[in-house]
């Protein structure tokens, strides 16, 4: 059989709901839940590609270079964060993080 | 064609492996090798698609510079990560329940989907002919129709990166400022001592 854009689009799947169930196993650590997260994001650069390539349309590899450029941005600013949440509070569990509620 | 479905199979069973165990690993450190791992892997799907150049970024962003940051993060951080683990089993099941949920969902979208037809004409058609690289291709496209996101995508690195700095720059307490009050009110007699030494003797 040969190998179409649906195979590609299963596997993007797949990896995506891994990273949302990887959310919800991780429900403490912060680090984790950000690693979920660029595994979505992976997901959906997958997809985009998948489809740009099938498409005959380079769009989506554009578009995946500036998810690409978002995901950098965000993990940069998340784990700085997490590095002066932790130098605050000595801890990173999300259940502490509640300093600003009313 | 029979070395492309091997290639493809093996990529994409590893790379979902390799997703398991990032969310699954008990040490962090742990997870984060597998991150890189499935990062390679993405990458070989996607040269097996023919974006060479989209594979290249990603390896070089996301293995150069944001695992590495990870690595450098749950290395630096002194937290008990064995106490972060507790209830991890207790949301095992609903976790698992909107997994599978969301993968019903999205399977439920590839049966009622036909394949997509490609336009006649795209909006930025990828060249015929194996003369133009992918990555010409990609600059074509990128620097002409796209350069103002292209901007943007930049003014978005350049905040992120000023913002980690000042996330993360400690206070004034640790570092040594140059003082300027202090240094022009500096005078020479509450600095300088004159002493007379005598010959043969030390201070």
């Amino acid at each position: 059989m040969d190998i179409s854009i649906e195979h590609y689009l299963t596997v993007a799947a797949i990896l995506f709901t891994l990273g949302v169930f990887g959310i919800f196993l991780n429900r403490k650590n912060v680090i984790t839940i950000l690693m979920s997260v660029e595994l979505m994001l992976l997901a959906v650069n997958i997809n985009l590609v998948a489809f740009s390539v099938n498409l005959h349309d380079l769009v989506g590899q554009v578009f995946t270079m500036f998810i690409l450029t978002v995901a950098a941005a965000e993990s940069a600013i998340g784990l700085a964060i997490l590095v002066v949440y932790n130098r605050n509070r000595g801890s990173i569990a999300v259940e502490d993080i509640n300093m600003m509620k009313g | 064609m029979i070395v492309e479905n091997l290639v493809f199979y093996s990529f994409a069973t590893v790379l979902l492996l390799s997703g398991v165990m990032v969310i699954s690993a008990r040490n962090p450190v742990h997870s984060v090798l597998f991150l890189i791992l499935s990062f390679f892997l993405a990458a070989g799907l996607f040269v097996l698609l023919g974006a060479e150049f989209l594979a290249m970024t990603l390896i070089i962003v996301y293995v150069g510079a944001v695992a590495v940051l990870f690595l450098f993060v749950v290395m630096m951080l002194d937290v008990s990560y064995a106490e972060l683990r507790q209830g991890f089993l207790r949301y095992l099941p609903i976790g698992a329940l909107i997994g599978i949920a969301l993968l019903a969902e999205l399977v439920m979208v590839m049966g009622h989907w036909a394949t997509p037809v490609a336009r006649a004409k795209p909006d930025s058609p990828v060249p015929v002919g194996s003369l133009v690289t992918n990555a010409h291709a990609i600059g074509h496209v990128l620097y002409t129709q796209y350069v103002y996101l292209f901007q943007a995508a930049g003014v978005i690195l350049m905040i992120a990166m000023v913002g980690a700095i000042v996330l993360t720059l400690r206070g004034s307490s640790h570092n040594r400022r140059q003082n300027i009050f202090e240094q022009v009110n500096r005078r020479p007699e509450d600095v300088l001592v004159v002493r007379q030494v005598k010959t043969g003797e030390g201070i």
